[in-house]
């Protein structure tokens, strides 16, 4: 088959502030061809498709669509090109339908003519098999129908060529296999698609091509079919990796953690967590698994003191001494109790850490309270940081340069060096590898594993089923605020899992 | 370049940080700018600018009394500022220390005009400013509560207070503690109740320097300071290291209103001689600009609300010398403020035009055909 050329990169270089991150990048899209984007976190995927999609202007370089030299200034500039991204974090308004979404921001003369327009978007979802209402408002959409408003949005524009950024991060394995089926009817059609991931399975199932970025330089592109997930691992992060995580057993697993019927309301009353129940054991990695948004961040933080727990209880077991419950405790009774809890929330810099401080500031974060006298000790948390500094090779120029200013993999490397310093009995995680590069997630994992064979008790929050599969002992499935099941994380299979986080599995589908 | 890609003609880029003595160069450059409108402002009335400057600096410090009364001008704006510090810092928009100056003012002069026989005047003016100190915080604590039990909004409840506690000056004015029958004028303190001069300046220009270090140590070396910085970046991380925040609030905004209210005694005891109204005089909104030009460094406020006095004093005399109207101080103390706060725009991002360094030119073909 002729391949036609769709859009052209060459040369193309963004830099922010001295950080390049696109150097000197030359890419090619054909006409009719899924392409996957490949690189670890950081290493400008989406800096270059934002590129195309009017979101940033390049420093150098040329773009040219069908094999004319373009300009892309703005968004708009990106549709009339035919250009349409599809962003990891939907931009859509909650208070309007589906099909207000789609038309916001379009210029047409005349009065609004909604019922056309829904006909439209049904015209657009018949032709590719979309599931949506365009009369249905966004606030009652699951994540998935969101992601598909988003896509039809970019058809509707006439958009030909369409950029999804991370489009599976978010969805069930079910829904996931779902668009994977949409993008192959709309490369049927003719349609230009990159895809950005760092997954390779879907690489594997999904594209025509690769092409594979690191640290800003484009290492190459290949065809699929030409090549392995170990020689794309390869050129990912430059040298051979193996995907082999560690997880020995621990010899003698003691009740640590015991929920009872935890439940817990939010502000406006919504139910979060229903009658959770489960113990998590001194020696051992609890994963737990489920959508975003399932209760997770919730149950983590009701153990740790800062969500209200509404009923239930929480008893803690240390080696060797009385139980007691948690619940009703601020953090500080928690910690005046002799609960050695530590905790990597998902939001570090919102929640874990003070990004206008340096490490030795978020060292003190611990130890604050410490000493007598109205003035803090700064000397041990500036040698804790230097120590974390050394031992998990942050890079920083200093103890003092404010973190937020570092980047994504170095903020976690300090907090959860900070957290495991404090010598745990508990240590819960949230997403702690999101947006980490391989090596670095392989520090973090080998770090939990040596905190469980210490006998602490690690749970573990996920969003990778892979990762769930390959480091946990045990991994809990969360599904709308209520356990859907516990499997062996030596035995159970990923579909299985995928079925306990929709529901599917033995009980009703919702 | 290709005739058909044109780059937009203006584009922003975040910097990384700027060498300090950069940084320092633009922003006393966009001062030696403020001077420069200024003077054209000043030209466009017929007047000599470079004269005009010169009467500013003579008539706010040439002589020792125009020196004294350009102290007597900085010292409650410097108070003030180091009062509102650490609540901007904890981003608590306390705009209410000119009330909070105002409720100190009043029991400080309580104790000044029914005290004054009762005990010594050196006790008394010990009494006066604690009291004075403790009126300012028990005032600021009232929207603290608020916003610490309820998540009030501190901004417009700490303004309203303003004009409620000045409301209540007005009555005592008129009321019960007016002077002479029909005159709606407090009577003066007795000599008693005054803060002594120290150099010809009430001493409250010791007391606010001794403030300056004070603050500084509270808010980079204390406990409290540093729950202060930790509150101020994010609450939710404050939470998570099991800080109390409702009662950090609370405590911050009492000592906050304290040091406002002992700025209250120092202007009514030290400067004023007695209560009215117009005591806080608009120093509780100008701190603002001073703390944040000053961006929040209690060393650094010394300087700004130094200089804000100059201004201030200098246009009296330009009036009286020059006949240029006083107006036209504020106009160029406007313009001062905003090229110092629009210089900051500087520091944080650049330009970059049209056709400038990073286009595709010359050396990029160079790289095109290494890359080919």
């Amino acid at each position: 088959m002729e391949t036609v050329c769709a859009i052209e990169m060459r040369n193309i270089t963004k830099r922010f502030g001295s950080v390049t991150a696109n150097d000197h990048i030359n890419f090619r899209l054909n006409r009719g061809e899924i392409l996957a984007l490949l690189g670890e976190n950081g290493s400008g995927k989406t800096t270059l498709m934002n590129m195309l999609s009017g979101i940033y202007f390049p420093d150098e370089g040329e773009i040219f669509v069908n094999g004319k030299p373009v300009s892309i200034r703005s968004p708009k500039d990106a549709y009339d090109n035919g250009i349409g991204m599809i962003h990891q974090h939907y931009k859509l308004v909650d208070v309007f339908t589906a099909a207000e979404n789609i038309v916001l921001g379009l210029h047409e003369s005349g009065r609004l003519d909604i019922k056309a327009v829904n006909e439209k978007v049904r015209a657009i979802c018949e032709k590719y098999g979309f599931d949506i209402d365009p009369t249905q408002k966004i606030y009652d959409m699951s994540v998935s129908q969101k992601q598909t408003v988003e896509i039809v949005k970019v058809l509707y524009r006439g958009a030909d060529i369409l950029i999804l950024d991370e489009p599976t991060a978010v969805l069930t394995p079910q829904e996931t296999e779902k668009l994977f089926s949409i993008l192959r009817s709309m490369k049927a059609d003719g349609k230009a698609i990159v895809i950005i991931t760092h997954k390779l399975h879907e690489v594997m199932e999904l594209s025509d091509r690769v092409a594979v970025l690191r640290k800003g330089a484009s290492i190459g592109t290949v065809a699929t079919c030409e090549t392995s997930p170990q020689a794309l691992t390869d050129m990912m992060v430059g040298h051979a990796v193996t995907l082999n995580i560690q997880r020995p057993q621990y010899e003698h697993p003691e009740k640590r953690l015991e929920l009872q019927g935890i439940t817990c309301f939010d502000a406006e009353g919504v139910k979060k967590l229903d009658d959770v129940s489960f113990t998590a054991m001194g020696g051992e990695i609890l994963g737990i698994a489920g959508i975003a948004g399932s209760g997770q961040k919730e149950l983590l933080e009701a153990i740790a003191g800062l969500y209200p727990v509404a009923s239930g209880s929480i008893r803690y077991s240390p080696a060797g001494r009385e139980p007691s419950d948690l619940v009703g405790k601020t953090p500080m009774q928690i910690k005046k109790a002799g609960v050695a809890m530590a905790f990597v929330p998902e939001d570090r810099l919102g929640m874990g850490l003070v990004g206008s401080m340096g490490m030795t500031g978020n060292m003190m974060l611990r130890s604050w309270r410490k000493g007598k006298g109205a003035f803090v000790n700064s000397r041990d948390p500036n040698e804790l940081a230097r120590q974390v500094w050394k031992e998990l090779d942050v890079v920083t120029p200093s103890t003092e340069f404010p973190v937020r200013r570092m980047s994504g993999g170095n903020v976690q490397k300090v907090l959860v060096g900070r957290e495991i310093a404090s010598a745990p009995s508990v240590l819960m995680t949230a997403y702690a590898v999101r947006g980490l590069d391989i090596n670095t997630s392989y520090t973090i994992y080998n770090l939990l594993t040596e905190q469980k064979m210490k006998g602490v008790a690690v749970i573990f929050v996920g969003e990778d089923l892979d990762v769930l599969l390959e480091l946990c002992d045990r991994i809990l499935v969360l599904c709308g605020g209520k356990v859907s099941g516990v499997v062996d994380g030596r035995t159970a299979s990923k579909e299985e899992i995928g079925l306990l986080m929709t529901r599917v599995g033995g009980k009703e589908a919702e | 370049m290709n005739p058909e890609t044109k780059t937009p003609l203006v584009r922003l880029a975040k910097r990384e940080a700027m060498e300090p003595w950069k940084a320092w160069c633009i922003r006393i450059g966009s001062i030696l700018l403020a001077l420069v409108l200024g003077g054209l402002l000043i030209a466009a009335l017929g007047k000599n600018p470079l004269a005009a400057y010169g009467t500013i600096l003579d008539g706010s410090l040439g002589r020792a009394s125009a020196l004294r009364q350009t102290a007597k001008i900085a010292i409650p704006l410097l108070g003030t500022a180091l009062a509102i510090a650490p609540c901007f810092k904890m981003r608590f928009w306390n705009i209410g220390a000119e009330g909070q100056i105002t409720a100190g003012a009043i029991a400080a002069s309580y104790f000044a005009l029914f005290w004054v026989d009762k005990v010594p005047s050196a006790l008394l003016l010990v009494i006066m400013g604690l009291s004075g100190a403790l009126a300012g915080g028990l005032w600021a604590l009232i929207p603290a509560f608020f916003k610490a039990r309820w998540n009030t909004n501190e901004t417009l409840f700490t303004l309203m207070m303003n004009y409620i506690i000045i409301g209540v000056v007005r009555w005592l004015q008129g009321g019960p503690w007016e002077g002479r029958p029909g005159s709606q004028i407090i009577p003066q303190f007795d000599s008693a109740a005054c803060l002594p001069k120290v150099f010809g300046v009430h001493c409250g220009w010791i007391i606010v320097l001794i403030l300056v270090v004070f603050i500084y140590i509270y808010m980079r070396y204390t406990k409290h300071g540093y729950e202060i910085a930790v509150i101020g970046d994010s609450v939710n991380t404050a939470r998570y290291a099991g800080m109390n925040v409702g009662r950090v609030i609370m405590r911050t905004m009492f000592l906050s209103g304290a040091i406002s209210g002992l700025v209250g005694f120092i202007v009514a005891s030290g400067a004023d001689n007695t209560l009215h109204d117009g005591v806080a005089a608009g120093v509780g909104f100008t701190a603002i600009t001073v703390a944040w030009l000053a961006q929040l460094n209690p060393f650094a406020m010394i300087a700004i609300s130094g200089m804000l006095a100059i201004l201030s004093k200098g246009a009296d005399t330009l009036h009286t010398r020059m006949d240029v109207p006083a107006s036209i101080s504020d106009i160029i103390t406007g313009m001062l403020l905003f090229c110092m706060l629009g210089c900051e725009f500087f520091i944080n991002y650049r330009l970059i035009f049209r056709g400038g360094k990073s286009s595709p030119e010359a050396p990029d073909g160079k790289e095109a055909v290494k890359h080919a």
